[in-house]
């Protein structure tokens, strides 16, 4: 049987015929979806969770595998960074059950802060890399990422990119293999990594990577596919598609579906039966790399971008030198860039906080990231996942210690402070910081796509559980009662007083938000704890005098453009904010 | 069967240009053609634009849509016609949705809403305008607009040999199948 699929969705089935019992994962566009798709679809026969961060859910996957069982973790590429750590030492003491875990980059930034190839991380890890290149393979290549992770004692690496994670093609599924665990023995030299035994480890290791080099040459997907001399093309993943278009039949093509250990006399011999070759790869010259230090000649990224997505025209552009006519006009398309939704509760909070005047504010990974979007600016730094937290502390201690006024704001998410605020905030409080931390709580993890967090109650498989008391947690850590602060972003009064007093204070500060983002779907909590019975604010006419006070709080359901100002009545949910900034008293709440 | 054919759907967040491509790649799959679509998710419920790019063919490589391949784009909105119109090959053809949705820049005052967009598509390339919201609404739901715009692409793309209402019905819920297939066969008429 024949199904379309994401390139996600078809990891998800790939591990679950595998015989997958334990996954693992923090979202992160473009992975989202692997999870979720086991967490849905195959939930009666395996088990996943998502996980405060992905450095938990590896050594999760780690833990399972350790216990013998068939394992996965699934991130974007700034997630491995995070959950490197254990990554390079699982790499010393290799797995008992098997264990995949999906890297998903993203060129070009479609949705990301940075853009790394991660390819780099499984030669610095020395982790076996597997490059699928549409959502057929995706699949084969997970499945037979676990028979090569048992096979050779290693995790295995799949390579994703956001156009094989999001693209769909056919995919053959096949049956579901169960596999039984693994008996446990305790097996210290194997799993303990002090010194001693790591040394030993070391060893192994490199006689684990001349066997996969080894398999690497010979293996079904690593075949040279011979047409023509003239132009030989080295590629792999999604890189290969565009290849195949720009040179055709003619060229002959050594298509690398497993690039770690990079099989070596395998390029050497495809090289010697053509007489150019070329190397087609997004990012970094990973490839091109291991052919110049065997001193192959071939061209790559000399002509090749090294930054940004490849497609089709951009590799026959630059192979070619011609440039296409397209159709062109004068006038231009305004841009559309995202912006904070209608209702969505980080806007009364990011309003009001613009107003402050002396402050640094410290933004962090989220959907509220679009507080740094003009009309609210109201962001003057983004890093990385928790990172708001601790470089907010960094920097209050720093303006304090040179004597400057520079009061310090630190806004993080809820779901982005348990991923890793958690720490940062304990640097804070026991290091004597005096920065104001922020915790938008909006009761889900928003930017991905709604996924639930440890601050929602429910567990990925759909399970109630218990959420994480987020005041209760600050004060735990070492945090003043007084210095606590829990308020309704939407009403900004209420949010004025609390940024007034906390920023204030010599001191570290939490405020907390809470309203659940508006296009959640509620829980029972939800609407016990919120009235969120169906509102929307409309103007009136007769009042506007169009001082446009309510456009400037940038929400998407407000247009000024008329004679009056006119609040669209579809996507509005009566969050009031437009209300609370009319000066001419024009704007009323009703019920819809 | 043998060339690869290249469609675009274009428009912003919410208006179902997601269903819109599912129903068409489930149908151009299941009349034998090997098809890829390709989608960018990530911030597009945030307001922005969206576009999903569907190749089809008896042998398809990559999934994405190169500028002065289209042989179909169908837009949406209007604005998102303009931007796309490089990806239009010069003998192609576009649908376009005579709506408009202003962007943030424009709402906010600080752009304005291009004018004129019909009259300069229409001198550059073949063009099929009409407003798919009010067919939708005069049918019974203005939520089937996404389907209205299915049935003039699929006009335009000169397919033969598939089963759209199958694919409709496998797609929406059993009390809207009618309102769709009325919807796809308003849009298919233009």
């Amino acid at each position: 049987m024949k199904e379309i699929m994401s390139g996600n969705e078809a990891v998800a089935r790939g591990a679950y015929e595998a015989g997958l019992a334990f996954a693992s994962a923090y979202p992160g566009t473009p992975s989202t979806e692997i999870l979720e798709t086991l967490g849905t679809r195959y939930k009666d026969d395996l088990y996943s969770e998502w996980a405060p961060n992905e450095k938990v859910a590896m050594e999760a996957a780690i833990g399972a595998s350790v216990a013998g069982v068939r394992s996965f973790a699934a991130m974007k590429h700034v997630g491995l960074n995070v959950a490197a750590d254990p990554l390079f030492t699982f790499a010393y003491t290799g797995v008992t059950g098997g264990m995949v875990f999906v890297s998903a980059d993203d060129p070009g930034m479609h949705s990301s802060q940075n853009e790394q190839d991660n390819r780099n991380y499984a030669k610095a890890a020395r982790v076996l890399m597997l490059n699928p290149s549409d959502s057929q393979e995706a699949k084969e290549f997970t499945k037979l990422g676990y028979e090569l992770s048992e096979r050779f004692n290693t995790p295995v690496m799949l390579h994703m990119t956001t156009r094989v994670c999001h693209s769909k093609g056919l995919v053959e599924l096949g049956e579901r293999v169960e596999k039984p665990i693994v008996p446990y023995e305790k097996n210290i030299k194997k799993f303990v990594a002090t010194p001693a035994n790591a040394k030993v480890m070391r060893v192994q290791l490199e006689d684990r990577l001349a066997a996969m080099e080894e398999y690497a040459c010979t293996t079904p997907i690593n075949q040279p596919e011979y047409n023509g001399t003239k132009i030989g093309v080295v590629t792999s993943g999604i890189s290969y598609q565009y290849a195949r278009e720009v040179f055709g039949e003619e060229a002959s093509y050594l298509k690398l579906g497993m690039t770690f250990p990079m099989p070596r006399n395998l390029l050497k011999e495809f090289a010697s039966k053509v007489e150019k070759v070329y190397v087609v790869e997004e990012m970094d010259p990973y490839i091109e790399e291991s052919l110049k230090m065997l001193g192959i000649d071939c061209i790559g990224k000399d002509i090749i971008p090294r930054y940004g997505e490849l497609n089709t025209d951009i590799v026959r552009t630059a192979v070619t030198g011609e440039k296409k006519e397209v159709l062109t006009s004068d006038v231009k398309a305004v841009m559309r860039p995202p912006v904070l939704c209608a209702g969505c509760p980080h806007r009364g909070f990011f309003y009001t906080l613009s107003k402050k005047k002396g402050v640094m504010i410290t933004g962090d990974i989220g959907c509220y990231t679009l507080g740094s979007a003009a009309p609210l600016n109201a962001l003057d730094t983004t890093f990385c996942m928790g990172g708001s937290v601790s470089t907010g502390h960094g920097a209050s201690v720093a303006l304090r210690n040179a004597g400057s006024d520079l009061k310090v704001v630190s806004v993080i998410g809820d779901s982005t402070f348990f991923h890793s605020g958690i720490t940062s905030l304990i640097d804070a409080v026991y290091n004597k910081g005096s920065n104001t931390t922020v915790i938008l709580d909006n009761r889900i993890t928003g930017m991905t796509g709604h996924q639930e967090n440890p601050g929602t109650g429910y567990t990925l498989m759909g399970q109630e559980t218990t959420e994480v008391d987020i005041p209760a947690l600050c004060k735990a850590i070492g945090m003043k009662e007084e210095n606590i602060y829990i308020v309704n972003p939407n009403h900004m009064k209420e949010v004025r007083k609390a940024l007034d007093e906390a920023i204030a204070k010599d001191e570290a500060t939490v405020i907390i938000t809470k309203w659940p983002c508006a296009l959640k779907r509620f829980s029972k909590e939800d609407k016990e704890r919120f009235d969120l019975t169906p509102k929307k604010c409309v103007v009136d006419p007769e009042k506007c005098v169009m001082c446009k006070a309510c456009v400037k709080t940038g929400c998407p359901a407000i247009n000024g453009t008329g004679d009056h100002v006119v609040i669209d009545a579809a996507s509005c949910t009566g969050c009031t904010v437009c209300q609370q900034v009319c000066p001419a008293g024009a704007i009323e709440e009703v019920a819809k | 069967m043998s060339e690869v054919k290249n469609i675009l759907l274009v428009g912003v967040g919410g208006q179902g240009t997601i269903l819109a491509s599912k129903i068409l790649t489930e149908g151009l799959v299941d009349a034998g053609y090997e098809v890829k679509m390709s989608e960018i998710h990530g911030m597009s419920q945030r307001g922005g634009n969206v576009s999903t790019q569907v190749r089809y063919g008896e042998k398809v490589y990559s999934p994405i849509v190169g500028v002065g391949e289209a042989d179909v784009i169908v837009a949406f909105e209007k604005m998102e016609a303009l931007r796309w119109l490089e990806y239009l090959k010069p003998d192609g053809k576009m649908v376009i949705n005579d709506f408009e949705i202003p962007s943030a820049p424009i709402l906010m005052g600080v752009a304005e809403y291009p004018e004129g967009i019909l009259e300069i598509l229409n001198e550059k390339a073949d063009t099929l305008v009409f407003k798919a919201g009010e067919i939708a609404e005069s049918l019974g739901t203005g939520k089937a607009m996404n389907i209205v715009l299915l049935g003039a692409l699929v006009k335009a793309m000169k397919v033969e040999g598939v089963d759209w209402h199958k694919a409709i019905r496998n797609n929406v819920k059993e009390k809207f199948i009618d309102v769709n297939i009325k919807a796809f066969e308003a849009g298919y008429a233009l």
